[in-house]
């Protein structure tokens, strides 16, 4: 095989080691390390965060791509490598991407959504649900075994899941009993009842709903299409798998690649003043003035047109697909940087009369060496909050700018594609109501994971809240 | 203060010729003057003269931004940009591409996109500050903590979801009212009915977190103990003072939005077949028509702008201490 | 006190909705039920309303009820047949040659065609204020100032109207029209071809546009009556003359199109006033006919009103059609008065999912033309036979289908070095054909039609679709390269024959047998929408089954087209829609001299092949007969040795109409079908009312549910509110 790394792989891999740069940093400095801990506290933000990393590595694994080597027939002269590119996601889900059913069946169902007039053994034709290719095609008597069968898996997964989770916690306690000195079973007691400084009690209790969840939905995907199958006949459960990757990306790398114009502007702005003060300001009215949504539009339809005439530039479908993204990113981060911008000039503003600023210039330090020593840290909580505040945002606006037809190339698979396909869905009689319910679910369960995440950061960082932390210590007290 | 006024109109032209600039240098290069007359024309039998013919007719055979040809001030004034952009500022906003008024269209557009954009604005900001006002009173208690995971569950689900499945319910499944359509008098009530509904629905999370975030802190500073201690009761020092007090914020967000109000919502007009501004918008995109879209860039930046005044006057209003200067 | 919230959710509700009678979510006023009203929708803006620029489907849904040509197609025979709609007759040409002097019709000496069309007197324009006289006799809104216009936004805002009788020389002003130099016509370029004059007469008027420009009028009204057409002229009052280059068998088609339809200069100096157009005064959006309906309200964003005319002078309703038709009761309202609907309500519903539920809400009287939504309500057997669902029958609802007069193919780009035809070596000609052949079998259209299309379309032999002089069916008619026929029934060539194909073409197993580097072949589409994925899927299957990698590129239509138009896409999707029912109108897609990078021709495939050229040169002036049909199937043997197309399919149309619609059957070149259609209202009003019930229990619910979490909030208040008391 040949691995190909997606412009946006290489930014998700970027982020990836700016993160653990960033990790390094924040572990060395007490201070910094503080308001972690108290992130590290929240019960909701540390579950969220679990259910996040779940979505995450799911996110990483489906970045992982490479185009697979073509068969060639023995003693024949070969070489060449398929014009599709895959993923680490795909090899692993590789018997659901296969399993293509005609059109429409129910999650779990044996047989197709509609019925088909199909011709009999003896000849005669009648009217009938056919049965599916893939789905419960390991069934002699479908009718009378379809039961027993899910039964049997379910149960199957859930001692599955049940197992792994007592490791975890075994592996948990006998980590926790080394760090602190005691007995493995007193150490799991100080974890089930939250006596300790990180909340380990919601993240594994996070972990075990998950694994209860994901045991027997792996266990029936072995047999069944656990949320049944599209128009073409595609297992929803892959198609929304894949989606998490799209959603993960447009969360990320638009914040990742707005930041840097976000944080010299708007320190620059409001340390600088004067010329550049205007400049900046100019500058982000008129892109704040403009309504998102044309400019968005416009300049997608811009990339569109640079990528369709000049179908050379990219080998393979996937890389075009791929520069559509990077560009939506691009877009998305020109358009929402303006509000962070004018933060930072605001808190720079502040920080500009400060003391130690002032102390600063007085001794001569060099205008960026200022900007960059001393007022860049000292907003990076806000750099941060914003970060974590926007990415739910950010998936959410992929879905509506999917259907707006702006947003990624028809052959990504989003959440936004997924509801769009969906929505006609629902006009049918009998209504197939599978793919827009599990896309809902997954982009439901990862914005909440990622509001409450944000949520968590935000308590602990934003000094503004420990006025409201007092009033509501008040009001308990 | 009239100075002031004027002195930020003043601010205003810079900003619009910038937006001017940006769309036009944006759409310019994804649509050639070739292909919209393309588009206009249609698929069967298109000649390349009738191509020249249409773009000779609207003026978009002429170079973009310099005429080397033309004589003395021509130069500048004869070609596509100045001729398109500069009528702009005196509301003359020429034909669309497929030679229809467009102040016409936008002046009958204007009255569906309003009568969905008001009643959701004054319907969703009654709701989520009552809402907002009533977390803040129940502080602290289950009350709040469930309200607010009510209100960060309503903000996860994507507005599609509540469009989609509001209209499915309501209108498919229980027939209460239209699926979509509009109507201009009293009949326009049925049809508003469900996409205010559910815009108001949709808004609620997050505007109601954003608020009782701002009572809360209002509700910490040092007046209001001062006022409880006076004896007071909590509903009055909520009304009286905290709500008052917490108008800047809550201004802040609000004014800027008011003007907008004009655009339309892209999403409920189209989903809801409502001829308004939004869905004219989405037409324009879909169409490629250059005209329509950079009217509609050049108003909602106008708008915007007004709405940025607004706000720096509403200060004044309800705060007499902030000076304009 | 706790109920308080439900009765006055309810009280809301009820004078919301009370006025609406028994259904709440009809989408009409309340007072039009009942009424002689046919109900349908447009999807998209009309763009042009005038004739000589309107030449979309959508438009001619207004514009063929409005506006009367000559001729009209026969409503219920088939194949296609002209009859006459305001000509006496339908003409036959006359032949002249050179001199002018009166030829045989198969004479080689033919140089001209002489049309002269008669057309029937009292026939009556609509009422309009164009026409509208005063007291002394003279046309009232016709010297308009400025200030006249003060107060008028609409047509209809005109007070008075009038009306005068259709004349001849309102069909050759028309004619001049086509060539009007502010005005678009798709045709003119095709037309300067046949009717004698015209080129010249469109270069006369473009030099009297600049010199009125250059005079500092721009824009001046242009008296085209001024000019002589040469081939065009008024014999007298009814009847005029329309000469024509050489022998054009298809002209009288055109004679039905709107094209050729009568506009009277009274409208056009009408709205030539100064500051018409600034208000959307135009023929172009107000369009004057003689039609049995007219215009009356005009808001493209929302709805279209076509009202009946009253000065309509009644054409009586075919008394004779197909067989079977008579069965079908279509022939139970024969010599009877038309219109039968007196208005029609034309809706906007951009969205497919509205217009479908109001359909089977009762609010559309007829289902649009392609749907995703079909497919639950059309169920299609073995045989490709169609029918409505059970539940759909249970509703009264009927189908009708109906091949239509189009065709669906994927294309081989003739100058393509891989898989075109043009290389000068033989055998590499030979190679590439062997290659499209393979392909041709592997894409399995018989699927894509059963996934994509529900079935709606019947798999393509050839270019020429069934209803259309020169298609064959049966044995005799399939494409032997890509089928066989066994069981009486065409059967797809297995995939193993393509491999073979494909082998000998030089790619065994879909690589290049030399170097062995894997096939890569470029597919553009226009498909990139978000519901498109699973097509694209689907194309990169087939290709997949002959280990062939596809690559597909989609773009938007624009530069789609452009591709096209320059002759760079590889491989492409496409359709054709015919202009009328002619073989011609198929065959000339191969025709070599009309290539689309060439020439710009309509031959997107830039297929050229001598024989083929030389055989559509006779087949395009012969009149339908054994003789025809002979060369045309040895046009079709070229063809599918070639394979230039992968000849993909005649998409049928299913229309699905309600029980209480009579009088419909499909037409595909007659646009002007309304004037047959029947309704009965009565029944209408009883299904909606049935079928629409309003749902109130979850309203209950939701009160209940709001009831249910206000109480812990005004017990918690009470609570507090006591230990403050207490305290």
């Amino acid at each position: 095989m040949m691995p190909v790394v997606l412009w946006t792989d290489a930014l998700v891999f970027l982020l990836i080691a700016c993160a653990a740069g960033a990790g390094f940093y924040v572990g060395r400095r007490e201070y910094l390390l503080a308001s972690w801990r108290r992130v590290g506290e929240s019960r909701a933000g540390m579950a969220a965060l679990t259910v996040l990393l779940a979505f995450v590595a799911v996110g990483l694994l489906d970045s992982l791509h490479y185009r697979p080597r073509l068969d060639v027939a023995a003693g024949k002269p070969g070489g060449g490598y398929s014009t599709e590119v895959r993923s680490a996601l795909d090899a692993l889900l590789l018997p659901l991407k296969a399993a293509t059913e005609k059109t429409y069946s129910a999650p779990l169902a044996t047989h197709l959504y509609a019925k088909e007039t199909v011709e009999l053994p003896d000849g005669s034709q009648a009217r009938l649900f056919p049965r599916l290719k893939h789905g419960g095609a390991h069934l002699q008597d479908a009718e009378a075994k379809w039961g027993r069968d899910v039964a049997l898996r379910v149960l199957r997964g859930l001692a599955l899941a049940v197992l792994c989770g007592l490791t975890f916690a075994a592996l948990a306690a006998q980590l926790a009993a080394r760090h602190w000195g005691i007995g493995r079973l007193a150490a799991w007691r100080r974890i089930r009842r939250g006596e300790t400084r990180i909340a380990w009690n919601a993240v594994l209790a996070t972990l075990a709903v998950l694994l209860l969840i994901a045991g027997p939905v792996a266990s029936l995907a072995g047999g069944y299409h656990v949320f049944g199958t599209d128009k073409v006949g595609q297992d929803v459960l892959y198609l929304t798998l894949k989606s998490i990757r799209t959603g993960l990306v447009i969360g990320t790398i638009t914040t990742l690649a707005m930041l840097p114009f976000a944080v010299a502007l708007g320190i620059a702005a409001g340390y600088l003043g004067g010329w550049v003060d205007d400049v900046i300001q100019y500058i982000y009215t008129t892109l704040n003035s403009i309504p998102g949504v044309l400019l968005i539009a416009a300049a997608v339809l811009m990339v569109q047109v640079a990528i369709d005439t000049h179908p050379d530039w990219f080998a393979t479908g996937a890389q075009r697909a791929d520069a559509r993204l990077l560009a939506l990113c691009l877009i998305l981060g020109v358009t929402s940087w303006t509000g962070l911008c004018r933060l930072l000039r605001a808190e720079t503003l502040k920080l500009r009369e400060l003391e130690y600023v002032q102390a600063a210039q007085a001794f001569g330090a060099s205008a960026i060496r200022v900007m960059g020593r001393h007022i860049l840290p000292n907003v990076m909580h806000i750099v941060l909050i914003a970060v974590v505040m926007d990415f739910s945002g950010l998936v959410l606006a992929e879905a509506v700018l999917s259907y707006i037809g702006i947003g990624v190339d028809p052959s990504t698979i989003s959440f936004g594609t997924m509801i769009n396909t969906a929505r006609l869905e629902l006009a049918r009689e009998p209504v197939v109501w599978w793919s827009l319910l599990a896309a809902f679910v997954f982009m439901f369960v990862l914005v909440l994971a990622a509001n409450l995440f944000a949520d968590a950061v935000r308590d602990a960082f934003d000094p503004r809240l420990a006025g409201r932390r007092a009033a509501l210590r008040e009001k308990t007290a | 203060m009239l100075a002031y006024i004027v002195r930020r109109l003043l601010y205003a032209i810079p900003i619009l010729i910038g937006v001017n600039l940006l769309t036009f240098a944006l759409f310019f290069v994804v649509n050639t003057p070739d292909d919209m007359a393309r588009m206009q024309l249609g698929v069967k039998r298109v000649t390349p003269e009738a191509i020249e013919k249409w773009k000779a007719e609207r003026g978009y055979d002429k170079p973009l931004l310099y005429n080397g040809a033309a004589d003395g001030a021509e130069k500048v004034t004869s070609t596509i940009f100045f001729e398109k952009s500069v009528k702009l500022f005196v509301f003359d906003f020429g034909r669309a591409d497929d030679g229809r008024d467009i102040g016409h269209e936008i002046r009958t557009r204007m009255g569906p996109s309003l009568a969905i954009a008001v009643p959701t604005f004054v319907l969703g900001l009654f709701v989520t500050v009552s809402f907002a006002l009533l977390l803040a009173f129940f502080r602290a208690t289950y009350l709040d903590f469930w309200g607010v995971v009510v209100c960060v569950a309503m903000m996860s689900v994507s507005s599609l979801f509540y469009i989609i499945g509001g209209q499915y319910l309501v209108s498919k499944v229980w027939h209460l009212v239209p699926i979509s359509g509009y109507a201009g008098g009293p009949d326009a009530m049925r049809f508003l009915l469900l996409p205010v509904l559910i815009s108001v629905v949709a808004g609620i999370g997050s505007s109601t977190r954003w608020y009782r975030t701002i009572f809360l802190e209002e509700i910490g500073k040092d007046y209001v103990r001062t006022a409880r201690a006076k004896g007071l009761s909590e509903p009055t020092v909520l009304f009286r003072h905290v709500l008052k007090n917490a108008m800047i914020p809550i201004l802040t967000g609000v004014v800027v939005v008011i003007p907008l109000l004009f655009m339309g919502s892209l999403l409920v007009e189209s989903f809801f077949g409502v001829p308004g501004l939004g869905s004219y918008t989405i037409d324009a995109i879909n169409a490629q028509d250059f005209a329509v879209v950079r009217s509609m860039v050049f108003i909602g930046s106008l708008l915007y702008i007004v709405g940025l005044l607004l706000t720096d006057l509403s200060y004044t209003l309800v705060d007499p201490r902030v000076r304009l200067q | 006190m706790h109920e308080f919230p439900r009765h006055v959710w309810l009280l809301v509700f009820a004078v919301f909705l009370g006025g609406c009678g028994e259904v709440w979510n009809n989408p009409y006023p309340a007072q039009d039920g009942g009424s002689n009203t046919f109900y349908s929708a447009f999807t998209e803006r009309p763009k042009h309303l005038d004739p000589v620029q309107s030449y979309s489907e959508d438009e001619a849904e207004f514009n063929a009820q409005i506006y009367e040509p000559p001729l009209q197609y026969h409503y219920l025979k088939r194949p296609y047949a002209l009859v006459p709609m305001t000509a006496e007759a339908v003409p036959r040409p006359r032949y002249e040659d050179a001199a002018g002097r009166p030829v045989a019709a198969d004479s080689p000496r033919v140089a001209f065609s002489v049309y002269e069309i008669r057309i029937k007197p009292g026939i009556l324009y609509q009422p309009h204020p164009a026409f509208a006289r005063d007291e002394t006799g003279r046309l009232r809104y016709h010297d308009l100032r400025r200030e006249d216009l003060a107060s008028i936004y609409a047509l209809r805002d005109f007070p008075n109207t009038g009306t005068r009788e259709l004349t001849a020389a309102d069909y050759v002003y028309q004619i001049k029209r086509l060539a009007h130099p502010r005005l678009h016509s798709p045709v003119l370029g095709l037309m300067s071809e046949y009717i004698v004059g015209l080129r010249e007469f469109a270069q006369r008027l473009k030099q009297e546009d600049a010199a009125l420009a250059a005079a500092g009028r721009r824009g001046a009204w242009l008296d085209l009556t001024r000019f002589p057409l040469a081939g065009v002229e008024t014999l007298d009052t009814y009847s005029y003359r329309i000469r024509i280059k050489g022998r054009y068998p298809q002209f009288a088609y055109w004679l039905a199109m709107n094209f050729f339809a009568p506009v009277p200069i009274e409208a056009d100096r009408f709205f030539a006033q100064l500051g018409m157009a600034e208000k959307n005064l135009t023929l172009d959006w107000y369009p004057i006919g003689t039609g049995p309906y007219m215009l009356t309200e005009n808001n493209p964003n929302a709805r279209m009103v076509l009202e009946r005319n009253p000065n309509y002078r009644g054409e009586a309703y075919p008394n004779e059609g197909e067989q079977g038709d008579a069965a079908a009761g279509l022939l139970a309202d024969a010599g009877k008065r038309m219109p039968f609907v007196d208005k029609v309500v034309f809706s906007r519903e951009r969205e497919g999912i509205p217009y479908w539920n109001k359909f089977l809400q009762g609010y559309y009287d007829s289902s649009g033309i392609s749907s995703d939504s079909f497919d639950q309500a059309v169920r299609v057997s073995v045989e490709g036979e169609a029918a409505v669902s059970p539940e759909m029958a249970a509703r009264g609802i009927r189908l009708e289908a109906s091949v239509g007069t189009a065709t669906r193919y994927f294309a081989f780009n003739w100058l393509d070095p891989v898989v075109g035809g043009g290389q000068a070596d033989a055998a590499a000609r030979e190679r590439a054909r062997k290659l499209r052949q393979a392909i041709s079998i592997a894409l399995d259209w018989e699927e894509f039609i059963s996934i994509f299309a529900n079935g709606r379309g019947i798999p393509g032999q050839g270019p020429i679709p069934p209803g259309i002089f020169g298609f064959k069916a049966g044995e005799a008619g399939i494409n032997p390269v890509v089928y066989d026929w066994s069981n009486g029934a065409s059967q797809r060539k297995s995939i193993e024959v393509a491999k073979r194909l494909l082998a000998e073409a030089g790619y065994p197993d879909g690589r290049e047998a030399k170097s062995g580097q894997p096939l890569v072949l470029y597919l553009d589409t226009t498909d990139r929408g978000p519901g498109d994925k699973p097509r694209l899927d689907w194309y990169r299957k087939q290709f997949a089954k002959l280990s062939i990698q596809l690559e597909i590129r989609g773009t938007d239509y624009n530069r789609f087209q452009e591709k096209v138009r320059k002759g760079a896409a590889q491989m492409f999707a496409w359709g054709w829609n015919a202009d009328y029912p002619d073989p011609e109108n198929f065959l000339f897609l191969f025709h070599g001299p009309q290539s689309r990078a060439r020439t710009q021709g309509e031959n997107a495939a830039n297929y050229a092949n001598a024989e083929y050229d030389r055989l559509f040169q006779q087949v395009k002036h012969m009149d339908n007969g054994p003789a025809r049909q002979a060369l045309i199937d040895r046009m079709t043997a070229i063809l599918h040795e070639d394979a230039p197309w992968s000849f993909g399919f005649h998409p049928k149309d299913y229309g699905l109409i309600h029980g209480w619609v009579t009088n419909l059957k499909p037409n595909h070149m007659a646009r002007n079908g309304l004037k047959y259609r029947r309704i009965d209202a009565a029944l209408r009003e009883r299904s909606r009312a049935e079928w629409n019930r309003p749902v109130l229990w979850p309203l209950g619910l939701i009160a209940a549910l709001i009831a249910a979490s206000a109480a812990p909030a005004v017990i918690g208040w009470r609570r507090r509110e006591q230990s403050r008391g207490g305290a």
